[in-house]
C-alpha cells in the first residue's frame, strides 16, 4: 500500500507532562492507507485518539512523529482539498443555511460571480434538500438540517477527502437513518474519498468499504483493518439480510467489547502489523484466531 | 380587568410620578404668613427668608419654555438648552469614536495574540481605573484647548471598556468557528473579517454601551472643569445664578439624552445579535 491515495505513516502522538512526571502517549504506529473513493470508517472506545488523528488528517492538530502523505505530498496545515464535517455541525450562527454553503464555496472559487456561486450553493442544499430552508439561520434548523447544511458545505466545495467526526453522533436514531441514506446517495454520485469515526457499528457496515479498529488508549494503535464486502447499493432495509451482516457485525461488537482492550499496546512494545480481515468469507471462528493473535502479541 | 402586564406597569409608573410630584409641589409651599410683615421684612421686599427647592409647577413651566425654543443663542452665558446639549452630545460622539477606532482595532490585536495580550495587560491595569478628570490638567497643558481637551478626557474614558470587551470577545470566539476558517483556507484578514468580527460583534457592542454610558456621565462634570459651553457648564451656571429650577430641568435633561443614546447602541447591538 506503499501508492495508496492517502497514507499515514508511524503516526504518534505524545504529551509531555509536567513537573518531569511521565508523558501520556495516546497512539503511536499509526499506518494506513485509504484508496482514491474509498469509503473507511474508525471506531474504537473514548480517548483512544480517533478525533487527534481526523485532526491531523484535517491539518487542525499536530501529530509528535509520522506523516500523512496525500497524493504524493506531505500534509501541513489545513487545506480545501480535505473537507471536514464536525460533530457539532460549526455551521457559523450569523449566516443563513444558503450563506454557510456559499462562505465555503467562495473559500474556493474565490473568482467565481455571485450567480454562479449561488446557483452552485443551491444545488448542493437541494441536495440534501434543504432548498425550501435556505434563508434560515441555523438556530431556526433542527439538529438533523444543520448537519444537513454541513454536509452540504463540504461536499459543495470538493474537497479530494472529506473527513467527518462522528457526524451523526449528536442526532436521535430517525433522524440519523435518513441522513445516512442521504450521505450514501451523495457519496455514490461524488465518489468522495472519505475518512469518517464513528461509535455505531451498525452505520460503519452500512456506509463503509473498509472499518479500522482501534484499540484502547494509551497506546493506542489500529489493531485490524476490517473489509465490508457487503455488495452496494445498500440500504438500512435490506442491508440486515445480506448473509454476511451478522459475521461482520458480531466481529466489530466482539471488538470492541473485549478484543479492543485485550490487543491495547503498552510502552515500548515492538510493532504489531495491522491484520486485515474480512469476517464475511471466514470460515473459522473470529474469536479463536483473535485469542491465537493476542498471546502471540503480548 | 386590566390583562396586560405593559398597560398595568405604565399606570403604576404614572401614579408613582404623579404622588412624588404631588408630595414635592406640597412640601415646599411657602407657609403663609399669620401675622403682619415687619418692618424689616417690609424693606426686604417681602422676600422669604429661606430658599427653597422650587415646586415642580416652576420646572415643568420653565421646561416648556425652553423647550418651546431650545436654539436661542444671546450671547456666552445665555444659550438654549438645545445648543448646550448639542456641544457635550458633539464632544461625546467625537470622543467616543476617536476611542473606537483605536480601541477596537488594539482589542482585536490583544484578543488574538496572547503575547500582545501578556505585553499590554499591565498597562491597561494601571490606566484603567485612573479617573477620565485626572487627565485633564495634563490635557489641558500638552493640547492648550479646553475644547479638545474636554474631548480627550472622553476619549481615555471610552477607551477601555471597548477595548476589553473587544479582547474579551475575540478571544472567547469558538474555537469551532476558527477552524471552519482554517480547513476553508482563509487569510488571517478575511478570517477577521468573516468570522471573529461577526463573531466577537455582540461583545464588542456591549463594550460601545458601557463606554458612551461613562462617557455621557463624565461629560457633565469635565465641561464644569472646562467652562463655556456644554450642558455641564449649563448645570453649574444655573447654580451661580441660583436658577434652581433650571439646575433641576437640565438634570432632566442629561438624564433624557442619556438613556437616548443608549437606546442607540442598544439597537444597532440587535444588528448584530446571532443566536447559537
Amino acid at each position: 500500500m506503499s501508492h495508496a491515495f492517502l497514507e499515514i505513516e508511524g503516526l504518534s502522538k505524545r504529551y509531555l507532562a509536567a513537573n518531569h512526571g511521565e508523558g501520556l502517549t495516546v497512539f503511536e504506529h499509526i499506518n494506513f492507507g485509504i484508496e482514491k473513493g474509498e469509503f473507511v470508517c474508525v471506531i474504537g472506545h473514548s480517548g483512544c485518539g480517533k478525533s487527534t488523528i481526523l485532526n491531523v488528517l484535517a491539518g487542525l492538530d499536530d501529530a509528535s512523529d509520522g506523516v500523512v502523505i496525500m497524493n504524493g505530498k506531505e500534509v501541513a496545515g489545513p487545506s480545501l482539498d480535505r473537507g471536514v464535517i464536525f460533530q457539532n455541525y460549526s455551521l457559523l450562527p450569523w449566516l443563513s443555511a444558503m450563506k454557510n454553503v456559499a462562505f465555503g464555496v467562495q473559500a474556493r472559487w474565490p473568482t467565481w460571480s455571485k450567480d454562479k456561486l449561488h446557483e452552485h450553493s443551491l444545488k448542493y442544499l437541494d441536495l440534501v434538500g434543504l432548498k425550501d430552508a435556505a434563508h434560515r439561520k441555523p438556530s431556526e434548523l433542527s439538529g438533523g438540517m444543520r448537519q444537513r447544511v454541513s454536509i452540504a458545505r463540504a461536499f459543495a466545495t470538493q474537497p479530494q477527502l472529506l473527513l467527518m467526526d462522528e457526524p451523526f453522533g449528536a442526532l436521535d436514531a430517525l433522524t440519523r437513518g435518513v441522513i445516512q441514506e442521504e450521505l450514501i446517495k451523495i457519496w455514490s454520485e461524488s465518489k468522495q474519498t472519505v475518512f469518517m469515526i464513528t461509535h455505531d457499528v451498525d452505520e460503519a457496515i452500512l456506509l463503509s468499504d473498509r472499518v479500522l479498529l482501534m484499540t484502547n488508549g494509551p497506546y493506542a494503535r489500529i489493531a485490524e483493518s476490517v473489509k465490508i464486502s457487503i455488495p452496494r447499493p445498500r440500504n438500512r432495509n435490506s442491508i440486515i439480510h445480506d448473509p454476511g451482516y451478522y459475521k461482520i457485525r458480531n466481529h466489530l461488537v466482539d471488538f470492541l467489547v473485549s478484543r479492543s482492550k485485550e490487543l491495547s499496546g503498552a510502552a515500548g512494545e515492538e510493532v504489531r502489523e495491522t491484520t486485515f480481515v474480512d469476517p464475511a468469507i471466514e470460515d473459522d471462528d473470529p474469536l479463536e484466531t483473535d485469542k491465537a493473535l493476542a498471546k502471540t502479541g503480548s | 380587568m386590566l390583562k396586560s402586564l405593559n398597560t398595568r406597569a405604565a399606570l403604576l409608573s404614572v401614579g408613582l410620578l404623579m404622588l412624588t410630584l404631588g408630595v414635592w409641589e406640597v412640601s415646599v409651599q411657602v407657609p403663609e404668613k399669620k401675622e403682619a410683615m415687619s418692618e424689616y421684612e417690609m424693606l426686604m421686599g417681602g422676600a422669604d427668608q429661606e430658599a427653597r427647592v422650587p415646586p415642580p409647577s416652576d420646572i415643568i413651566s420653565l421646561a416648556l419654555e425652553e423647550l418651546g425654543d431650545p436654539f436661542y443663542d444671546a450671547g456666552p452665558n445665555d444659550k438654549g438648552i438645545g445648543i448646550q446639549l448639542g456641544y457635550s452630545i458633539y464632544r461625546v460622539i467625537a470622543g467616543f469614536l476617536a476611542a473606537a477606532a483605536i480601541a477596537i482595532p488594539i482589542g482585536f490585536v490583544v484578543g488574538m495574540s496572547p503575547l500582545m495580550y501578556k505585553a499590554l495587560n499591565p498597562f491597561i491595569q494601571v490606566l484603567r481605573p485612573i479617573s477620565p478628570l485626572a487627565w485633564m490638567p495634563l490635557a489641558l497643558f500638552v493640547i492648550k484647548d479646553s475644547e479638545a481637551s474636554a474631548i480627550f478626557v472622553i476619549f481615555i474614558c471610552s477607551i477601555w471598556p471597548m477595548l476589553i470587551n473587544t479582547a474579551f470577545g475575540v478571544a472567547n470566539v469558538r474555537m469551532d468557528w476558527v477552524n471552519v476558517a482554517r480547513t476553508h483556507e482563509l487569510s488571517p484578514m478575511r478570517t477577521a473579517l468573516t468570522v471573529i468580527l461577526p463573531a466577537a460583534a455582540p461583545t464588542i457592542l456591549t463594550g460601545m454601551r458601557i463606554s458612551i454610558g461613562i462617557a455621557w456621565l463624565v461629560i457633565v462634570a469635565a465641561e464644569m472643569l472646562v467652562g463655556g459651553t456644554g450642558i455641564g457648564y449649563y448645570v453649574w451656571n444655573e447654580w451661580n445664578n441660583l436658577d434652581l429650577a433650571s439646575v433641576i430641568f437640565s438634570i432632566l435633561m442629561i438624564g433624557l439624552v442619556g438613556m437616548l443614546l443608549d437606546l442607540m447602541l442598544s439597537a444597532a447591538s440587535r444588528f448584530v445579535q446571532y443566536q447559537e
